[in-house]
């Protein structure tokens, strides 16, 4: 049973590693559905993630602190939207002043605020999200394989992970089975039709790149304030990308975004696994390889080699009235 | 309708309206952590362009001119080439091969375009997979240079903590080049003519990148490869029409940028730390997409915005040591408050700024009437 | 009273007084045409009274009542529908959801679908516009396209359908089809405004007709009582020269041949379907055909911009076969000029100076370099001389080839090929856009290199220019040849029927 074990235990890892994964890939989804390309996917997260480390270690409560993240996600995709939508600015260029923005002002704020070097203090128990025991786990730990599945795999997570998981199908819903869902799909794809619909294709695209900030607000928190305890400089370290990664090798979809998230999770966790790990005499599994793999796989895709990545038609490109 | 717009208002009238609306911004920044922002710019001023610190200045005006020439060529061909942290980190790589290689067995003069060579084809062939892709299968090079620098990095880490690293060091760093091998700095050249200045990490690869921005001038608006860049960058279709390969303007084009951003790491390895570090690139590849919206994708403006930013990361250090509580990052937040203004809003203002100059023509023809009605 | 009122709607875009006191009156359920050459002013109009634009003064009345429309959503709900040039669909979307877009009934689909469904199938059979309200838009033609956007009008209760220029994409059966529709649509009350450019369908289906010349409202008329001559005198202002002075062609060797020519688009549907053709030193041979029938990838293929899947291209020298492409700039080595369809999209960089514009595709002559540098002087100068020679204005060769006019911007582009000298030039729309003036001296430019022994292949979807300027006419449709007639023996009508190859089709002959 040793290496049943090992597997409940890396798959633990995963689920706790793709959860931001998950949210800013969702996240991403919206905004890019609605036409509007994001890659300040982690630049959000990380202004999330310090906002509610800081907002919870000044209240004492971990709910301030996930608002205080959303809010100021929020706030940075209405930057986005302002200069995107409102000024048809460069989405990408966007997309990188509000990562680099964020990256100096977090430690900026921080240094000035907490005065520990641009770190927030280390969060006390009140002050994050705290695993959820399922009813039974303890008693059924001992079951063999399901007990153990579900004890020590399913239950004893916090809040923000079923969450992101339970977002999932919800997203699917709004996606497929909504008139919101029909116009934000349709507004990525040709913002005219939507337009001479008689629907503002402003304001459709701004609700996509509010829940981007909602959901980006979501991830941030999670690294903060569920993952760790407390905030660290640079602390998502690429995250939002690998996100924007999972985007993509999920199609725009929400269920292939999952999956997406979740194998590179795995890698995650397989790459901390086996670290130092030999295969053979002296040959060690190089991680960086597994770290990298997510990487190599998106462009893979992109490239068509394995199958192919269709963007909505429209993203990237303001909508600008033709005459 | 006429659209066209006296280019002194294109070129030089609104840029420098966004950028003073990032330094407002930044005023603002500077004010909430307590900061009085006119005594902060003094501070840096000072700090930048004073005799001390112009050195420093110029040292990282060097990165930022490799860097921001990089990305400013490919935006001519209509490509946004976001790997400028990668094709740089790889191009250290390059320079640090053909020291170690050769540095004890060359002279420098042979060297040193070797080294040029060295940076500039390995960052030339990191640029040239994503380069490929997109020309050939169409896979978009915002998402792929992403992905190579996110790749550049596992390689780096790999190849310094397994292959590379100096055993008689703990952290990963690759072995020192061997000093024949050093680029000379500026304090050693200005002294061989018998002037003496402060010591400073400048060196002669500022003249390099002073050469590169010839060179990209040239190549661009003087020769019939720019001609087909600039085709291309602007209408796909015409460019097809008129024979030019988009394939091999997309390719040789990134490469070219690649090879720019690649040199940079001439500056950083063989100019100053002398051996490969982690991480060495520390963001310019970035700073460089900054340089080159400042700079309008002209080498003119990429050396102005290049002295502006590298002035700002010299003033900042300089910033951390007169304040508490502050270090360099918040040159990071006027960086990104810079791309912000005059890249993705730089339409913002454009309507009412346009007005100006219609304004004053209309006042000059009133003027011209009333003196001809007087004549 | 009528449906729909303008009184003097005034709209400029700068300089450009684009809509000057523009008046109309329609009664409730006509057929109203709006006639007028490209740029006169017809599509900022509708896009004024589907709420596109804001009118800069002036009013526009609905069924007698004044109305302000800031936005389609006004146009809707006034009862307003819109079928665009180009189609306002969302191309992965079902019919039935391309519909239901902006239409629908509560915040939930499901219900909504089930309930456009039946609507839909019902308005389907009231007006005969049968489309499979469950197929994908993109794999739809166009034909069927463009039902799905007057269902989209009429399932949001049109009662004022505006249609711009909605013939341009069919085949002739389709715009009958299509008028049929119209003609219902119009029994049942539907008031209806065809605009357009072809004179013929004017006086096909409309009960009344205003002619629209340089922004302005010049005629309102009966349809009954006017003439084909007439409206073409009010739309250009003066008597239309439709022919050309030439003298009979002297034709000679054969410089382009083309042997069972096949060519396949991306998603591999044919677009060439086993075409041969000649052309000979000496002549002008004019392609007619309804647009979209393989005319522009003929053409493209020719120029060795389109790859081709089977036959060959005989130029004088050499050949282009699948297994030897070549590429464009090698053709133009070979003598072979082109004047593209699209000036914008293909025959200039609008973004550079005229200067380089008029050097595109001859960038790498010698005469415009140096060994590495570009002699930019020599390409200023000689940019210069063509404008000097071609009228081009204003004679400013450092401007922005966007600020010329699209006259000037297509002598510049027929100068820059023409004076190659080549073989053989091909030239798509030599007068798409361009104002009468152009028009003349652009034509008799072309007869000028006919009658210095070239060989011309011009593309055209004007009839009368093809009529007025080729020697021999061969009609395309559907990607084939389907005919061939000296222009001295063409008449339109025989034309016309070829276009719609009148002859081969069996759907055709069902309608009749």
């Amino acid at each position: 049973m040793e290496w049943f074990n090992t597997i409940i235990i890396m798959l633990d890892a995963t689920l706790r590693v793709a959860t931001p994964l998950l949210f800013a890939a969702l996240a991403g989804m919206f905004s890019e559905r609605a036409g509007v390309v994001d890659i300040s996917l982690e630049g959000k997260m990380l202004a999330s993630a310090f906002a509610a480390a800081a907002a919870s270690s000044v209240t004492g409560s971990v709910w301030c602190g996930l608002l205080a993240g959303i809010a100021t996600s929020v706030f940075f995709a209405l930057i986005h939207g302002f200069a995107c939508i409102t000024h048809r600015g460069d989405q990408v260029v966007s997309g990188v002043a509000i990562n680099i923005l964020v990256a100096g002002l977090t430690v900026t704020l921080g240094r000035y605020w907490f005065q520990q070097g641009g770190q927030t203090p280390q969060l006390k128990d009140a002050e994050r999200f705290k695993p959820i025991e399922f009813p039974f786990a303890q008693e059924l730990a001992d079951v063999p394989v399901i007990g153990h599945v579900y004890s020590e795999l399913l239950s004893g997570h916090n809040i923000l992970v079923y969450l992101a998981f339970a977002l999932v199908p919800l997203s699917a819903w709004v996606l497929y089975r909504t008139r919101f869902g029909l116009r934000l799909r349709a507004v990525g794809e040709n913002p005219s039709a939507v337009d001479t619909a008689g629907i503002s294709v402003t304001w459709l695209r701004y609700r996509g790149v509010l829940i981007c900030g909602v959901l980006c607000g979501f991830a941030g928190a999670y690294l903060s304030t569920a993952l760790t305890g407390g905030f660290i400089a640079n602390m998502t370290a690429g995250k939002g990308f690998m996100a924007l990664a999972a985007l993509i090798f999920g199609k725009w979809r929400p269920v292939p975004v999952m999956l997406a998230c979740l194998l590179f999770g795995f890698l995650d966790a397989a790459a901390v696994r086996l670290q130092g790990v030999e295969i053979a005499d002296g040959v060690a599994i190089p991680v960086e390889l597994i770290n990298a793999a997510p990487y190599i796989l998106t462009v893979f895709l992109l490239a068509g080699f394995i199958g192919k990545a269709i963007a909505p038609k429209a993203v990237g490109t303001p909508y600008v009235k033709e005459r | 309708m006429n659209q066209s717009m006296p280019n002194w208002v294109n070129y030089a009238l609104i840029p420098v309206i966004n950028v003073l609306l990032a330094f407002l911004v930044s005023a603002i920044v500077f004010v909430m952590i307590d900061i009085n922002p006119i005594e902060a710019a003094e501070v840096m001023i000072k700090g930048a362009f004073g005799s001390e610190g112009l050195g420093y200045t110029l040292y990282y005006t060097t990165n930022l001119i490799f860097t921001g020439l990089a990305v400013s060529v490919a935006f001519h061909a209509g490509l946004f080439n976001i790997g400028g942290e990668g094709q740089a980190y790889l191009g250290g790589l390059g320079v640090v091969l053909v020291c170690l290689g050769f540095g004890d067995q060359l002279p420098l003069f042979i060297l040193m375009p070797l080294c040029i060579l060295g940076a500039a084809f390995f960052g030339a062939a990191w640029a040239f997979i994503p380069a490929y892709l997109q020309a050939k299968r169409g896979s978009h090079i915002v998402i792929t240079t992403i992905m190579f620098n996110f790749l550049a990095s596992s390689l780096m880490v790999y190849l310094l903590v397994n292959v590379m690293k100096d055993p008689r060091q703990m952290a990963p760093v690759s072995s020192a080049i061997p000093e024949a091998s050093q680029l000379p700095s500026f304090q050693d050249m200005m002294a061989a003519i018998g002037v003496s200045i402060g010591s400073s990490p400048l060196n002669l690869s500022f003249f390099f990148a002073l050469i590169a921005c010839v060179l990209v001038w040239i190549y661009v608006w003087h020769t019939r490869w720019g001609y087909e860049l600039r085709s291309v960058g602007f209408n796909r279709n015409a460019a097809q029409y008129a024979g030019i390969s988009h394939v091999k303007v997309i390719v040789v084009t990134m490469m070219i940028s690649g090879a720019l951003s690649g040199m940079m790491g001439i500056n950083e390895v063989q100019g100053v730390s002398h051996q490969l570090k982690l991480d060495f690139v520390a963001g310019y590849g970035f700073t460089g997409i900054a340089v080159a919206l400042m700079g309008r994708n002209h080498p003119i403006g990429v050396i102005l915005a290049s002295l502006l930013f590298g002035g700002l990361y010299q003033g900042g250090s300089d910033l951390a040591f007169d304040f508490e509580n502050v270090d360099r990052e918040i040159v990071v937040v006027i960086q990104g408050l810079v791309i912000l203004f005059s890249g993705a809003l730089e339409h913002m203002l454009r309507p009412q700024i346009v007005k100006i100059p219609m304004l004053y023509a209309k006042l000059r023809a009133s003027n011209n009437q009333n003196g001809s009605a007087e004549a | 009273m009528y449906a729909l009122e303008l009184k003097n709607i005034n709209k400029s875009f700068g300089d450009v007084h684009a809509n000057k006191n523009i008046c109309l009156q329609i009664p409730k359920g006509t057929i109203h045409g709006i006639v007028g050459e490209n740029g006169a002013g017809k599509s900022t109009l509708m896009s004024i009274i589907y709420g596109f634009y804001e009118p800069d003064n002036g009013e526009i009345l609905v069924n007698g009542n004044a109305l302000k429309i800031n936005d389609s959503c006004d146009a809707i709900a006034a009862g307003i529908g819109m079928v665009h040039q180009h189609f306002m669909l969302v191309e992965n979307f079902t019919v039935l959801e391309n519909v239901l877009l902006g239409a629908e009934d509560g915040a939930m689909l499901n219900e909504s679908l089930g309930k456009a469904r039946k609507r839909l199938e019902k308005l389907e059979e009231e007006f005969s516009l049968e489309v499979n309200v469950d197929a994908i838009v993109e794999r739809l033609s166009v034909g069927l396209q463009q039902r799905v956007e007057i269902l989209k009008a009429l399932y949001r209760d049109a009662k004022i359908l505006i249609l711009d220029e909605p013939t341009g994409v069919l085949t002739p059966q389709e715009t009958k089809h299509l008028f049929k529709i119209l003609n219902i649509l119009k029994e049942q009350g539907v008031t209806i405004v065809l605009i357009t450019h072809k004179l013929q369908e004017i006086l096909d289906i409309t009960d009344n007709v205003s002619v629209m010349r340089q922004g302005e409202m010049v005629a309102h008329t009966k349809t009954k009582g006017t003439t084909r001559e007439e409206l073409a005198e009010l739309m250009v202002g003066r008597k239309v020269r439709l022919k050309v002075d030439k003298s009979d062609s002297e034709v000679k060797e054969s410089l382009l041949s083309i042997q069972n020519l096949s060519v396949i688009d991306h998603q591999n549907v044919p677009r060439v379907n086993n075409v041969s053709l000649e052309v000979k030193a000496g002549e002008v041979v004019g392609i007619a055909g309804v647009s979209g029938n393989g005319q522009s990838e003929l053409l493209e293929a020719i120029a060795g911009i389109t790859a081709i899947q089977a036959g060959k291209i005989q130029f004088a020298k050499e050949a282009i076969t699948p297994e030897h492409p070549i590429s464009p700039d090698k053709i133009r080595k070979l003598g072979v000029a082109h004047v593209p369809e699209d000036r914008h999209k293909m025959g200039m960089v609008t973004k550079m100076t005229a200067s380089e514009a008029a050097i595109l595709g001859y960038h790498n002559d010698k005469t415009y370099n140096g060994r590495i540098l570009m002699d930019l002087k020599a390409v200023e100068q000689d940019c210069a001389e063509k404008m000097q020679r071609w009228d081009v204005r204003p004679p400013k060769p450092e401007l922005k080839s966007a600020n010329f006019s699209g006259g000037n911007q297509q002598k510049l582009i027929i100068a820059r090929e023409v004076e190659q000298n080549p073989d053989v030039l091909l030239i798509g729309q030599p007068t798409r856009g361009v104002d009468i003036g152009a028009i003349e001296f652009i034509h008799e430019q072309v007869i000028k290199l006919r009658d210095a022994g070239k060989a011309v292949l011009l593309v055209s979807v004007e009839l009368e220019e093809i009529m007025a300027l080729a020697d021999r006419i061969v009609v395309m449709f559907d990607g084939q040849i389907v005919g061939e007639v000296a222009a001295k023996d063409a008449d339109e009508l025989t034309l016309g029927l070829m276009m719609a190859n009148a002859a081969g089709n069996e759907d055709n002959q069902q309608e009749n």
